[in-house]
């Protein structure tokens, strides 16, 4: 049996091309940045063309723009809290979507713990934000606000080019993470007027082990790790020249491919939703088009999702839920929650996420399994009479 | 080797549920948990002279949740009433060669049903 992979946005395998380039900062150059002799400063070179291509990726206006962080979690803690603290004296308001990833959320409560005022956007039916009471919301005193680019778990994609009009014209900063949507759709810093945003290398068939924070020329931050002053100052600790050297070639190898693949991870996307959707009380979540072209969520009445996962892999194919069941809170997903599903709705999502492995020939291989997956759990529920 | 995710006897009664149904007019029924917490569970039982002759479930829920009603029903079958209700829901989790800690609780409701299933039994006879 061949496994079919359709978690991309959970894991992705390192593309060869950027293990090849950025292998020999494992072994061979292994120097440190900050040393002046020469290992040192073939670890710094690499380190500055990475910076390079990440910011050519974004379009960002300078490289100086980019700092390099652990992972997506790290930037966006540095962005949301490096932000608040740094312009305290502008005001104590923070401001998040409500569906934004979980680094966003439990890094801006613990903010509200300490004094500052925490306040949640809600989103539509579809995941946009509501654009009306993010202006309601938005004050001078509101000096960060954190939207994602587009959602991991619905897909949706977010105007952000009229959002940022909207924060700039009554707060401060606007934090875009953009995980989920950087390599899939194209991202310009400066067209959107960003001020701040989230890169993470393994969602860009990076190795794990970097992130990034684009932090535009003038926005002043501060730093939440403390020492050797690394990232001017901004991330003190040895730069992982392996990863970041790897997310740099895998950003500049995404943009040359994005275009093709997207268009081809689409049109897969497109069959699965319109053969799946075709199985009896089987809704897609998120918005049918504004969505990102390899990203195919449901939910399914009656069943639940953990059990959709087990029984999906036993025919090889593996999917993500954000069902209560499969999470350690044992929670329901609060994307799902937030864009109005009940609770028991919630429960049955399945989310697909197309990546480098698969093929239109899956399709009829991954529906088949759908429908039998939802008929035998279902044939199995109390809620089916 | 430390262990991950769901035991094999736990998968294996997810992918072949024993006594998986209804019983139509049953002696007892049970039903425990609700769908918002993302568990349901019913059980039907057929019983003569106190004895479990026949048992069934249906449950809405994760994969240990669908393993312990499946074990749960294997364990009750033939078993006198008070035996059956002698069945907790660790003896269910032992059984399935444990279950994850995080699923202990919410997903572990199967006896529950069965002992509302055999009170209910009870409340019938009564009458």
């Amino acid at each position: 049996m061949d496994k079919i992979y359709l978690d991309y946005a959970s894991g992705m395998p390192v593309d060869p091309r950027v293990f090849d380039f950025a292998k020999p900062y494992l072994m061979e150059k292994f120097g440190n940045p900050s040393s002046l002799y020469n290992d040192g400063v073939e670890a710094k070179t690499a380190l500055e063309e990475a910076r390079e291509k990440i910011a050519k990726f974004i379009n960002a206006e300078d490289a100086k723009t980019i700092v390099f962080t652990g992972c997506a979690t790290e930037s966006n803690n540095l962005a949301i809290r490096g932000t608040a603290l740094r312009n305290i004296s502008l005001g104590k308001q923070v401001l998040a979507s409500a569906i934004e990833h979980i680094s966003v959320l439990n890094c801006m409560k613990d903010l509200q713990k300490n004094g500052f005022i925490f306040n949640i956007i809600p989103v539509d039916p579809f995941g946009f934000i509501d654009l009306k009471k993010l202006e309601e919301m938005v004050t001078k005193n509101t000096t960060v606000v954190s939207i994602m680019y587009a959602n991991n778990e619905i897909g949706t994609i977010q105007p952000i080019k009229e959002i940022s009009e909207i924060v700039h014209k009554k707060g401060n900063y606007l934090h875009v993470d953009a995980v989920a949507a950087a390599g899939r759709i194209p991202i310009d810093v400066q067209k959107d007027e960003i001020d701040l945003l989230t890169l993470s290398s393994n969602d860009l068939y990076g190795p794990k082990g970097a992130g990034a924070l684009y932090v535009r020329q003038g926005v002043k931050i501060q730093p939440i790790l403390f020492g050797g002053g690394q990232e001017k100052g901004l991330r003190s600790g040895t730069e992982n020249i392996f990863a970041i050297a790897g997310m740099g070639e895998a950003a500049k190898i995404a943009m040359k491919d994005m275009k093709n693949e997207s268009s081809r991870l689409q049109k897969i996307r497109d069959k699965l939703i319109s053969e799946i959707t075709k199985i009896e009380q089987t809704y897609l979540t998120g918005h049918p088009v504004k969505r990102l072209p390899h990203h195919a969520s449901f939910r399914f009445s009656h069943i639940e999702g953990e059990s959709i996962l087990l029984n999906m892999d036993m025919y090889g194919i593996q999917v993500a839920t954000g069902s209560a069941c499969s999470h350690k809170t044992l929670e329901p997903s609060h994307v799902l929650l937030a864009i109005g599903l009940k609770h028991e709705e919630a429960h049955g999502s399945m989310v697909i996420t197309l990546g480098k492995s698969n093929n239109i020939n899956q399709v009829p291989v991954i529906v088949k399994a759908v429908k039998e997956t939802v008929n035998r759990l279902r044939a199995l529920s109390p809620l089916v009479k | 080797m430390a262990q991950v995710g769901y035991s094999k006897k736990v998968m294996e009664h997810f992918m072949n549920p024993r006594n998986v149904g209804v019983i139509e007019n049953p002696d007892g029924y049970g039903k425990v948990g609700n769908p918002v917490c993302g568990d349901l569970m019913e059980i039907f039982i057929k019983v003569k002279d106190d004895i479990i002759t026949d048992i069934k479930f249906k449950t809405f829920g994760c994969g240990s949740a669908i393993a312990t009603s499946s074990m749960v029903t294997e364990m009750a079958k033939g078993k006198h009433i008070d035996e059956a209700m002698k069945i907790t829901r660790s003896d269910v989790a032992d059984e399935l060669e444990g279950l994850p800690p995080h699923k202990m609780h919410c997903s572990n409701l199967a006896a529950d049903a069965l002992h509302e299933a055999i009170k209910d039994y009870k409340n019938k006879k009564k009458k």
